[in-house]
C-alpha cells in the first residue's frame, strides 16, 4: 500500500453516527463529503457508501452487518468513490460484491466472513513479468498499451495507460514487477512526470470510456442448440433469462459461462446460493475450454455475493462486475458477463429505498428501478476501444431474472424486457417434463437474427437461415395442431399433419433437449447443430413426399433410422462428420426401400 | 451494574420505544423487568440518537409502561450450547422445558450467525438414502442440502418428514448423526406427533427439540429457527456431527415477520410481506451446508404450508429461489390414495447430479431418472387427453404411456410411511416400470445401460 493510499484508507474523522437501522446508517457532521464517497464506519471500520446528503446529515449504506453499532460512534471519510482495482490478478479470483478476495479472507479469517476485515483487493506481493510494448519517446494517450503481462495461459493482460492520462514515455520497465511498482514514467503536456504502475482504480458507478459503439454483427456461439439455432445472441449483445424457480436459470447461466466463445467470463452471483458459487469454483478448474483446451477457470472472474451476505454489497456487486468486464473489453477482448440474478439486485435496491423512506413505485420498488437497469445493460455493447491501435472489444451481458411466481408482468422483468434484445423465457411446464434447457420456443425471441444469420450462412452452411425458418414453422404448426388434437383427438388429423407432429416431437426431443450434464451433449458446435437439424428436416421432407407416394403413415413414423436420429446428440464431435454421412445414406436407403415397398403395398 | 431505563414511552403491538438511552447498540438484547419481577426479552431494531425501538420477543400483554424497566445487555441474542443438548426439549427461546437439569454451556453463540464464505464451502455431494423412492430415485437428497417440503393444510408433510428423519442414512458410514427439530407455531398435536415418533423409534436420544407452539407468542417465532440452526451449527462444526434440521412451519415464521414489519409501518412488498423477506429467509436457509475441512454437515428440511396450495405465494416462491429444490406434495395424489403423495414433476433436487451415479448410487441412475421423468410427464398428458376424448382416441404409444403413469404412481411413488427402500430396490422398480415401454422409446438412456439393466421381458403385473 502506498503512503497516499494508507492515508486515504485511514481517513479523517468527519462525522458521528446518529441512527442505525439495519444496513442504513445516518451520520451527522458530514457536510464535507460527496455523494457516493466511501466511508469507514465506527472503530470496526465497516465499509459504507454515502447515498443521500441532507445538510450535514448523510445516509450511508453499509456493506457489512451493522449489529453492535450505536449512536456516537465515529465515521471516517476516505474521500474516494467506491472503486475497483484493475491489474493482473483478477482472473481466477473470487471476490465479494465490493471486490474483497474471498479466498484470501478464507485463509486469513476462517470460514466465516468477519466484519471490518481489511485485505488488499488484489495481491500486492506477487510479481508479474511485464513485457513492454511502448518505447521511450512514444506519445501516448489514454488507453494506449504500455506493455503486456501473461496473466494466465489463456489471458494476456494489456497494461494500458489510464483513460485520463496522456503524454510521452520517458522511461519504461522490462521484467518482473508487482502491481504497485512503476512500470513507466509519462511526461505530461504540462511538463510534470508521473509514474505509472500496473494498478489502476476506477469508480464502479462510472462507465469506462470508449471511442464509439458499433452495432453487433457476429454471434456469440454458446454450443447450446436452442440458443445458437433459434435465439442467438451477438457478441456485445444483451439478453435476459427470466423464469420461475426450478426452471434452470442458473444451469443456463453456467452453461453459457462454460461454453460461450468469449475471451473472458465475468460471473456475478448476486444474492444467490452459496453452493452454486462453490460449484463453479470446483467445476471450472476441471473443465476445458473447447477452443483453447485450457481450464475454463483460466479465463474467469467470479463475483460472489450470496444471499446471506450483506444486502448493500449485493447492490454494488453488479457494478463491480461490469467495471471489471469493461477493463478487459478495453484491452480488445470479447467479454461475457452473467448476472444471476438481477431480481435480487433489484430487491437490494428496494430494501435500501424502503429504509430511506422514499416514495415507492410499483410493488415497493423505487421509481428509478428501470433507469438503473437500463444504465447497467447499456454498459454492454460492441465498441471501438480508446487507444491508437483501433482495437475493438465487446461485452455481452446476460441477466437472469427471477420473477415472483414466474409472472413476468412484475417491474424487474418489465424493466429488463424493454432493454434487452434477446429473451430466453424459461417455462415451468417444460421444466416439469425435464425438457432442459427449458427455453420456451414460442415465447422467446432474438432480435439479432437479421444481423448474425449472415454469419452462420457464410461460416457454417448456406441453408442455415432456411433451416431455422423451417424449424420455427414446424414448432409453430405443432402448437396449433396440438390444440385440435386436444379437442377432437389425433385421429382427426390428416397424415401430413401427423407427420408434422412427429417432426416437431423429434425437433423437441432429439434436438432442442440438451443434457448439460452429459459429457458430449453439453456442447454442440454449429456444424454439428446444422448436421443434426438438416437430418431431421430431411427425414420430414422426404416423409411428406413418401406420403404423397402413398406410403402408409405408420411406416414413415416407424422408420428404423429415427432411433439413430434420436441419438445423434451423443455422437462426439470428432466422429460426427463420418457418422452423419452414414446416417444420411441409411436414411436415403430406407426411404428408397419404403417407396418401392409402399407402391407394392398399394 | 448496567443502567436501567424507566423511560419506556410506547408499546405498540410487538414494538416498544425507550427514550433517553445512552450507548445502546443496534441489534442489542434488551431485558424488560416488570414491577412484579417478571422478565421479558426484546432486541433493538432501530436506534436513533437517544431513542431505541425495541422488538419484544414475547408479546406485550400485561406490560405496564409506567413501572417497567428496560436493561440493555450489551450483546445480541445468544444461545447457550453444549453437547448435552441432545435428547432435550427447549422452548422457542432456548430455555429447557422438559424439567431436566439446566444446560451447562460450553459456549454462548450469537443466534444470527455470520455469513459463510463461499470459498470455504464444500460442495454437497454425498448421497443420503431416505428410503423414499420418489426422493432417492428422482429428487435425490445430499448432505448439506436444503430441501424444503411444500405442503398444504391437511397434507401429510409431518408423516413424510418423520419418515425421512427416521430412515435417512449415508450408506456405509457410521458417522455421528443428529436431528434438530424446530416447531414454529404449529399445534400441540402436530408437535406431539413428532415427539412420539422420535420416542417410538428411539431417535429422541440424538434429537434436540425447540418448541414454539401455536399459543406461544408469535414474535418469538422469529428467534426459534435461529436457535435451532445455531444449535445445529454447534453440533455439526464443533462436534463433527451430521445434522438434519427440520423446521416446521416456515409460513408461521414469515407471518411473524410480517407482523413486526407492519407494526414498524414499513413499505410492504407482495401481499404485505416485507421487501426483505427473501434476504431474511436466506439468512436461515443459507446456513445449511458443508465447510471444507470440517467433518460435520447441516442438511435442512424446512416445511411450509402453501396458502391455498398456491406455490406462487411469496413464501413458497421466495423459498424455492433460495433452497436447492423442493419436494411438492399433491392433494390429488393423496385423494387417489398415494402415500406419500409426492408429485415428482414439480419436485426437484438441484444437487442430485453431484450425488448420484457411479460410486455414489449406480451408473444408470441419472439416465433412468431422466427417462422416468419424461415418461411420467408424457403419460400424464396422455391420461388427461383420455379423460376428454376417451381411451380410444389415444395412439398405441400413448396408451402405453398412460399405463406407465398409472403404474408409476402405484408402484414407485406409493410406498407407505413405513417402507424403507434401498436405492437398488428403487432403481429396480424404475427399470421394471420402464419395461412397459418399447426400447426405442427409451432415448434418454445410454445403450450400454439398456443392455445391462433393462429386464428382457415386460415385468409381470403385480
Amino acid at each position: 500500500m502506498t503512503e497516499a493510499n494508507r492515508k486515504a484508507e485511514a481517513g479523517q474523522i468527519v462525522g458521528t453516527i446518529a441512527k442505525v437501522a439495519g444496513p442504513l446508517i445516518v451520520a451527522t457532521g458530514m457536510a464535507d463529503v460527496q455523494m457516493y464517497d466511501v466511508v469507514r464506519v465506527s472503530e470496526k471500520r465497516l465499509i459504507g457508501e454515502i447515498i443521500e446528503l441532507r445538510g450535514d446529515r448523510a445516509s450511508i449504506q453499509v456493506y457489512e452487518e451493522t449489529a453492535g453499532l450505536g449512536p456516537g460512534e465515529p465515521v471516517y471519510s476516505t474521500g474516494e468513490p467506491l472503486s475497483v482495482e484493475l491489474a493482473p490478478g483478477l482472473i481466477e479470483s473470487i471476490f465479494d460484491g465490493i471486490q474483497r478476495p474471498l479466498e484470501v479472507i478464507y485463509e486469513q479469517e476462517g470460514d466465516r466472513i468477519t466484519r471490518g476485515v481489511d485485505v488488499p483487493k488484489l495481491d500486492r506481493k506477487k510479481k508479474w513479468e511485464f513485457v513492454p510494448v511502448a518505447q521511450v519517446g512514444d506519445a501516448l494517450s489514454g488507453g494506449d498499451v504500455l506493455g503486456t503481462v501473461q496473466e494466465t495461459p489463456a489471458v494476456v493482460q494489456k497494461i494500458m495507460l489510464p483513460p485520463t492520462l496522456s503524454g510521452t514515455v520517458e522511461w519504461i520497465y522490462k521484467g518482473e514487477a508487482t502491481i504497485e511498482e512503476p512500470i513507466a514514467k509519462i511526461k505530461k503536456a504540462d511538463g510534470t512526470v508521473v509514474e505509472v504502475p500496473m494498478l489502476q482504480r476506477w469508480p464502479v458507478r462510472r462507465p469506462r470510456p470508449y471511442r464509439e459503439k458499433i452495432a453487433p454483427s457476429e454471434p456469440m456461439i454458446t454450443g447450446q442448440r436452442v440458443i445458437d439455432t433459434l435465439f442467438p445472441i451477438a457478441k456485445g449483445g444483451v439478453a435476459a433469462v427470466p423464469g420461475p424457480f426450478g426452471s434452470g436459470k442458473t444451469v443456463v447461466q453456467h452453461q453459457l459461462a462454460k461454453w460461450a466463445d468469449a475471451d473472458i467470463i465475468v460471473y456475478v452471483g448476486c444474492g444467490e446460493r452459496g453452493n452454486e458459487m462453490t460449484d463453479v469454483l470446483m467445476e471450472f478448474p476441471e473443465l476445458k475450454d473447447p477452443r483453447t483446451g485450457l481450464p475454463l477457470m483460466k479465463r474467469t472472474v467470479l463475483i460472489a455475493n450470496t444471499s446471506d451476505m450483506p444486502v448493500a454489497a449485493r447492490e454494488a456487486s453488479i457494478y463491480t462486475g461490469i467495471t471489471i468486464a469493461e477493463y478487459f473489453r478495453d484491452m480488445g477482448y470479447k467479454v461475457a458477463i452473467m448476472a444471476d440474478s438481477t431480481s435480487r439486485w433489484a430487491e437490494a435496491l428496494r430494501e435500501m429505498s424502503g429504509r430511506l423512506e422514499e416514495m415507492p413505485g410499483e410493488e415497493g420498488y423505487p421509481a428509478y428501478l428501470s433507469s438503473r437497469l437500463a444504465e447497467f445493460y447499456e454498459r454492454a455493447g460492441y465498441v471501438h476501444c480508446i487507444g491508437a491501435d483501433g482495437r475493438t472489444g465487446a461485452i455481452s451481458a446476460i441477466g437472469a431474472v427471477s420473477p415472483p411466481g414466474g409472472d413476468t408482468s412484475e417491474p424487474v422483468s418489465q424493466g429488463t424486457l424493454r432493454i434487452v434484445k434477446v429473451f430466453w423465457g424459461l417455462s415451468a411446464s417444460l421444466a416439469y417434463k425435464r425438457h432442459f434447457p427449458a427455453i420456451d420456443w414460442l415465447q422467446s425471441y432474438s432480435l439479432y437474427h437479421d444481423k448474425i444469420d449472415d454469419y452462420f450462412s457464410k461460416h457454417v452452411a448456406s441453408d442455415w437461415t432456411e433451416l431455422v425458418g423451417k424449424t420455427m414453422q414446424v414448432l409453430q404448426e405443432e402448437s396449433e395442431l396440438e390444440e385440435i388434437v386436444r379437442l377432437v383427438g389425433v385421429d382427426a388429423l390428416g397424415y401430413k399433419d401427423r407427420l408434422t407432429l412427429e417432426c416437431a416431437r423429434s425437433i423437441r426431443e432429439d434436438y432442442l433437449h440438451q443434457n448439460a450434464f452429459h459429457e458430449v451433449d453439453t456442447y454442440t458446435s454449429p456444424e454439428k447443430q446444422h448436421g443434426m437439424l438438416s437430418t431431421i428436416l430431411t427425414w420430414y421432407q422426404k416423409g411428406l413426399d413418401a406420403l404423397d407416394a402413398d406410403v402408409p403413415f405408420s411406416r414413415v413414423a416407424g422408420m428404423k433410422i429415427l432411433e439413430q436420429i434420436g441419438r445423434m446428440k451423443y455422437i462426439p464431435e470428432a466422429d460426427f462428420p463420418q457418422r452423419l454421412a452414414e446416417i444420411r445414406s441409411q436414411l436415403d436407403a430406407e426411404y428408397i426401400a419404403l417407396t418401392e415397398g409402399g407402391s407394392l403395398d398399394a | 451494574m448496567r443502567k436501567e431505563y424507566k423511560t419506556i414511552r410506547e408499546v405498540v403491538g410487538p414494538l416498544m420505544l425507550v427514550e433517553g438511552v445512552e450507548g445502546v447498540k443496534y441489534d442489542e438484547l434488551v431485558e424488560i423487568e416488570q414491577a412484579n419481577g417478571e422478565l421479558r426479552l426484546g432486541k433493538v431494531l432501530e436506534i436513533n440518537q437517544d431513542k431505541a425501538m425495541v422488538q419484544l420477543f414475547e408479546g406485550s400483554q400485561g406490560l405496564r409502561i409506567a413501572d417497567s424497566k428496560a436493561r440493555f445487555l450489551g450483546h445480541g441474542i445468544q444461545l447457550a450450547v453444549s453437547g448435552d443438548m441432545l435428547g432435550r426439549v427447549f422452548d422457542g427461546m432456548g430455555r429447557p422445558i422438559d424439567n431436566g437439569p439446566a444446560i451447562i454451556p460450553e459456549k454462548h453463540l450469537d443466534i444470527n450467525g455470520s455469513p459463510m464464505n463461499p470459498a470455504a464451502r464444500d460442495y454437497p455431494a454425498e448421497f443420503i438414502q431416505t428410503g423414499v423412492s420418489a426422493i432417492d430415485g428422482l429428487n435425490t437428497l445430499v448432505r448439506g442440502q436444503k430441501l424444503p417440503v411444500f405442503s398444504g393444510s391437511g397434507l401429510p408433510h409431518a408423516q413424510l418428514a418423520a419418515q425421512i428423519a427416521r430412515q435417512a442414512k449415508v450408506r456405509g458410514s457410521n458417522e455421528p448423526f443428529a436431528v434438530v427439530f424446530a416447531a414454529i407455531g404449529i399445534t400441540f398435536e402436530e408437535a406431539d406427533f413428532f415427539i412420539s415418533d422420535f420416542r417410538r423409534t428411539g431417535a429422541i436420544e440424538r434429537a434436540v427439540l425447540f418448541m414454539n407452539l401455536a399459543n406461544d407468542p408469535a414474535v418469538e417465532r422469529i428467534s426459534t429457527p435461529r436457535m435451532a440452526i445455531t444449535c445445529a451449527e454447534y453440533l455439526a462444526y464443533e462436534l463433527g456431527m451430521h445434522v438434519l434440521v427440520i423446521l416446521t412451519d416456515i409460513t408461521n415464521y414469515a407471518e411473524a415477520l410480517r407482523e413486526v414489519s407492519a407494526a414498524r409501518k414499513e413499505v410492504p412488498g407482495r401481499r404485505g410481506y416485507p421487501g426483505y423477506l427473501y434476504t431474511d429467509l436466506a439468512s436461515l436457509y443459507e446456513r445449511a451446508g458443508r465447510i471444507k475441512g470440517k467433518p460435520g454437515s447441516i442438511t435442512q428440511i424446512p416445511i411450509l404450508s402453501m396458502p391455498e396450495d398456491d406455490k406462487t405465494h411469496p413464501i413458497p416462491d421466495l423459498t424455492g429461489y433460495i433452497t436447492e429444490g423442493q419436494i411438492m406434495l399433491s392433494r390429488e395424489l393423496l385423494r387417489k390414495g398415494v402415500t406419500p403423495p409426492i408429485d415428482v414433476l414439480p419436485s426437484l433436487s438441484r444437487l442430485k447430479d453431484k450425488g448420484i451415479g457411479k460410486g455414489k448410487t449406480r451408473e444408470d441412475h441419472a439416465d433412468t431418472m431422466n427417462q422416468l421423468f419424461s415418461a411420467y410427464a408424457r403419460g400424464k398428458d396422455a391420461k388427461e387427453l383420455a379423460v376428454i376424448l376417451g381411451e380410444a382416441a389415444l395412439s398405441d404409444t400413448d396408451k402405453m404411456y398412460a399405463k406407465f403413469a398409472t403404474e408409476f404412481e402405484r408402484r414407485y411413488v406409493s410406498q407407505g410411511y413405513d417402507t424403507n427402500r434401498s436405492i437398488e430396490e428403487t432403481l429396480q422398480i424404475g427399470w421394471d416400470l420402464l419395461s412397459i415401454l418399447p426400447r426405442s422409446e427409451l432415448k434418454r438412456i445410454r445403450d450400454e445401460y439398456l443392455d445391462k439393466y433393462l429386464p428382457t421381458r415386460p415385468a409381470e403385473e403385480v
